[in-house]
């Protein structure tokens, strides 16, 4: 890497105030401040640290005297290919070498990154400023220099494959060649970006992935694979009910394992620290632990779900807060002729492959951290907490995470925070916590049950003309108002022709912790919605994707208009399907981008058996097509999976699901085929990563439909013992 | 009682436990540590490993009973089929996470080793024991279909 000599540092400066106009005014802290303020609040306490490698080219370029571009990741890469995203963004302005542009992953850094926050599917979207500014900007250094060197106007100077060129008088140079001087040049402030059609790399096949061989040469990448001298493995006993505290332990059988070092309380249950992960199971194994109650969460599923029909019903001392509300009669009872609909969800846990792990050391006041980090300056923030240093003396290595569908991006960094504690006991030798599978299909923060009662008065023309929703669901986040709940219902295009809107939510709070999961309140909301439009479509006798039309007509909705436009072509919606199947569709908006599927299904005894969806994306420009057929494939299968099989269920406050066997996920041989379509679009990019999730299960509910005349008002599909799918190699 | 075990062409002895799973030894004792633990119950097959040719799952596999078998993992698996496999899983950009993709890629070397053309219905029967919560599945069925053919290809 080159030094950044002092003309180039002080235009650093400059240039970190252009890269930080940026992000203030641009959708990243308005967006995340909607979703995360604790990330941000976070992020913002958490200043303190200098560029660690300050290059001339600004924090997010790095180039290296032998031409090779290196891109600085500040967000996590846990699957979605953000790494290869990101470095196109540059790359395109840059006008640089795809096949020499590496990439690296930021380690927490706010004074150098800003917030590093992935979440909400925003990633390409909050770095489409900055990342291509920074590149536009690097782009021009080079341009300077070669002008300089050559003597010619920079207006006749192209830069293409990283090679700056003067074509007129046949000169040429690689950026190696130029690096010094470009490195002296001062980064213009508002550099000009390239018109769309100009594009060479964005929204080409070219943008592939570049971790690859990493990941199929089993190469020690993830936290989990992290080895370092005198490191200790970690496990930690939890209550098995949610709120238990620990009461008392014993571990004289624990500390007679071979390789157990040592066992303590901390504050979520009693750890056990072995020279190796087999030794710290079977010394938690070995525990003998009473657990105190007292303020556990007792009831069972079924208790939560018939309080939750009190309470939806009124029978309840909460007060609602209100998420939709329009027209004078609102809250005048519906008359005439109005269907009734209800539905209910269940807990969903995350289950990335990899479960949950953390490393950490604490010496003095320094803390060190590896983790697959969606939320590192955050994650440094609660690390400084609990070992009572500042948070400019915690370093968060992001590493890649082996999945995460949010379990990763908690503000409350529960299994981060633990790491530290046990870290703190253990006289500076580095932790590494490993949670097991149970632990992380036991241990809470699951995607929040909930119960939705909608009523809707039909009018004379067949279409809704008034909504009463009412919602129960736990709040995600500890303060502010609970809008996730219900996100993808307020804002539905077939609430916008209505006179009146009457839209409640109850947030009712209890032991059991809830969070983020890969589409949040739309993972429900697109099911109710959608599935509730075809049996609409049907009391009014016309073809559902006739029935929406007229709707999105109404509201003026577009890009619904154009996706299920474009989804009823691919498709061919209308014409005959093979006998035994039946064809379901559903649009819905989320994360900025709207996604149609229609999902073709027959049923095998009660087994819904999906055979192939076609998926249409409006996602704005697309930057990396494969990447996001591949993150709709993916949405696919991951809906299909909740759909099928997803419940996480209580019996009398103990998790009844503890691993793969008792919460079977989809499996190869269930897997549809997917075609997807992205539209052609000049608007800037939205959200991919999540909005592929929510339509596939309201499309299986409404093939099912087609299919049988039956609706269906809870998910999953399979319910009970009769559900598991257990491959043949169990 | 020390153990010795044939891993990767190479015997190396260990002093584990017999009852040990041999994930375990693989990944702390010997430092291999692309075999992953992702469920330890042989649900997932994120362990998959090699022991005499079979696929297995080795987070349930105690290591006294593979003395003597010989054990391949991700990083010492070779041969014409592991070099098809990985040249159509880097065409397709098949992994996301990647976190089981040492695992998938253990049981498609296995499979073509077996059934050198797979139909869609071989490639269910050796593929459903490996979860993927990417779902990365439809690209590693494609994959499998590509690296066959270019094995039937003469080179």
């Amino acid at each position: 890497m080159i030094e950044a000599p002092r003309t180039a540092r002080l235009a650093l400066t400059r240039r970190r105030m252009i890269l930080g106009g940026a992000l203030a005014g641009g959708a990243l802290l308005v967006g995340y401040g909607v979703t995360h303020p604790m990330a941000v609040g976070g992020a913002l306490l958490s200043g303190g640290g200098t560029d660690p490698e300050p290059s001339a080219f600004g924090s997010f370029i790095r180039i290296a005297p032998d031409g090779w571009v290196t891109v600085v990741n500040r967000q996590q890469e846990l699957g979605q290919g953000i790494h290869a995203g990101l470095a196109a963004l540059i790359a395109e302005e840059l006008d640089a070498n795809w096949d020499r542009v590496r990439v690296v992953d930021a380690h927490s850094n706010f004074r150098a990154y800003g917030p590093q926050i992935t979440a909400g599917s925003r990633s390409i979207a909050s770095n489409w400023e900055p990342m291509r500014i920074a590149g536009a900007a690097a782009r021009a250094m080079f341009v300077e220099a070669a002008a300089l060197r050559w003597q010619v106007p920079r207006a006749q100077i192209t830069v293409r494959d990283g090679v700056v060129a003067h074509p007129a008088s046949r000169r040429s140079a690689p950026f190696a060649e130029l690096l010094a001087d470009a490195a002296r040049r001062t980064p213009p402030q508002s550099p000009a970006l390239k018109q769309a059609n100009d594009y060479r790399l964005i929204g080409t096949d070219r943008v592939r992935r570049k971790d690859v061989a990493p990941k199929i040469t089993g190469a020690p990448i993830y936290t989990q694979d992290v080895a370092k001298p005198g490191m200790l493995v970690a496990m930690v006993a939890h209550s098995p009910r949610f709120g238990g505290r620990l009461a008392r332990f014993d571990s004289t059988d624990a500390l007679k394992v071979k390789g157990v070092v040592d066992a303590f309380a901390i504050d979520t249950g009693v750890a056990v620290v072995a020279e190796t992960s087999w030794a710290a199971r079977r010394g938690r194994d070995a525990l003998r632990i009473e657990w105190d109650d007292r303020a556990a969460e007792m009831r069972s599923t079924a208790q939560i779900v018939r309080d939750y029909h009190d309470i939806a019903a009124g029978r309840t001392d909460l007060s609602p807060s209100d998420f939709a509300t329009k027209g004078q009669d609102a809250d005048a009872p519906l008359t005439g002729d109005v269907a009734e609909f209800t539905f209910d969800f269940p807990y969903l846990v995350h289950a990335p492959m990899e479960p949950l792990d953390c490393v950490a050391s604490v010496d003095g006041w320094n803390v060190a951290i590896t983790s697959g980090a969606h939320l590192p300056t955050v994650d440094q923030v609660q690390a400084a907490r609990v070992a009572l240093t500042i948070p400019g003396k915690v370093d968060v290595e992001v590493v890649p995470a082996g999945g995460s569908f949010g379990r990763r991006g908690l503000a409350a960094s529960d299994y981060v925070i633990e790491a530290v504690r046990i870290a703190r006991h253990t006289a500076r030798r580095p932790v590494k916590l490993m949670w097991t599978r149970e632990d992380e299909m036991t241990g809470g923060y699951y995607r929040p049950m909930s119960h939705h009662r909608i009523a809707v008065q039909v009018g004379a023309d067949g279409l809704p003309a008034r909504w009463r929703l009412r919602s129960v669901c736990q709040p995600l986040l500890p303060f502010g108002s609970n809008e996730q709940a219900v996100e993808g219902m307020g804002n539905s295009p077939y609430l916008a022709s209505a006179t009146s809107v009457d839209g409640k939510l109850y947030s009712p709070r209890f032991p059991v912790p809830v969070s983020f999961w890969r589409s949040v309140g739309h993972s429900y909301t697109a099911m109710m919605m959608e599935h509730l439009i075809d049996q609409l479509a049907r009391r009014a006798g016309q073809d559902p994707a006739a029935y929406r039309r007229t709707l999105y007509r109404k509201a003026r909705a577009a890009r619904h208009l154009k996706v299920l436009d474009e989804l009823c072509r691919r498709a061919d919606w209308g014409c005959a399907v093979d006998v035994g199947f039946a064809r379901g569709l559903a649009v819905h908006e989320a994360m900025g981008s709207v996604v149609g599927q229609m999902a073709e299904v027959r049923l095998d005894g009660n087994r819904p058996i999906v055979r192939r969806v076609v998926a249409i994306v409006d996602c704005g420009i697309a930057v990396s097509p494969d990447q996001i057929a591949a993150q709709i494939e993916g949405g696919i299968g991951f809906g299909l999976s909740a759909a099928l099989y997803g419940a996480t269920t209580l019996d009398k406050g103990i998790v009844q699901q503890t691993n793969f066997d008792t919460q079977p996920m989809l499996r190869l041989n269930e897997m549809p085929a997917v075609e997807t379509y992205i539209l052609p679009s000049t608007a800037p990019p939205t959200g991919v990563g999540e909005p592929g999730v929510p339509p596939i299960a309201p499309a299986v509910a409404n093939a099912l439909l087609a299919l049988t005349g039956r609706p269906t008002n809870s998910l999953p599909f399979l319910k009970g013992p009769g559900a598991s799918n257990l491959g043949p190699m169990a | 009682m020390p153990i010795d075990l044939s891993v990767n062409g190479r015997t190396r002895r260990v002093d584990d436990d017999a009852e040990t799973p041999l994930l375990w030894v693989l990944r702390d004792t010997l430092g291999l540590r692309g075999t992953r633990y992702g469920c330890g119950i042989a649900q997932c097959g994120a362990c998959t490993v090699h022991v005499d040719g079979q696929p297995v799952r080795s987070c349930t596999l105690p290591v006294g009973v593979v003395e003597s078998a010989a054990i391949t993992t991700i990083e010492g698996v070779a041969g014409p089929e592991v070099e098809a496999v990985r040249a159509a899983w880097t065409a397709r950009d098949v992994p996301q996470c990647g976190f089981c993709q040492s695992g998938q890629v253990m049981s498609a070397v296995a499979l073509l080793r077996t059934i050198p053309i797979p139909s869609d219905a071989d490639i269910d029967l050796a593929m459903s024991g490996n979860l993927c919560r990417c779902a990365t599945y439809n690209r590693i069925r494609a994959a499998i279909h590509d690296a066959a053919r270019a094995g039937s290809t003469p080179a």
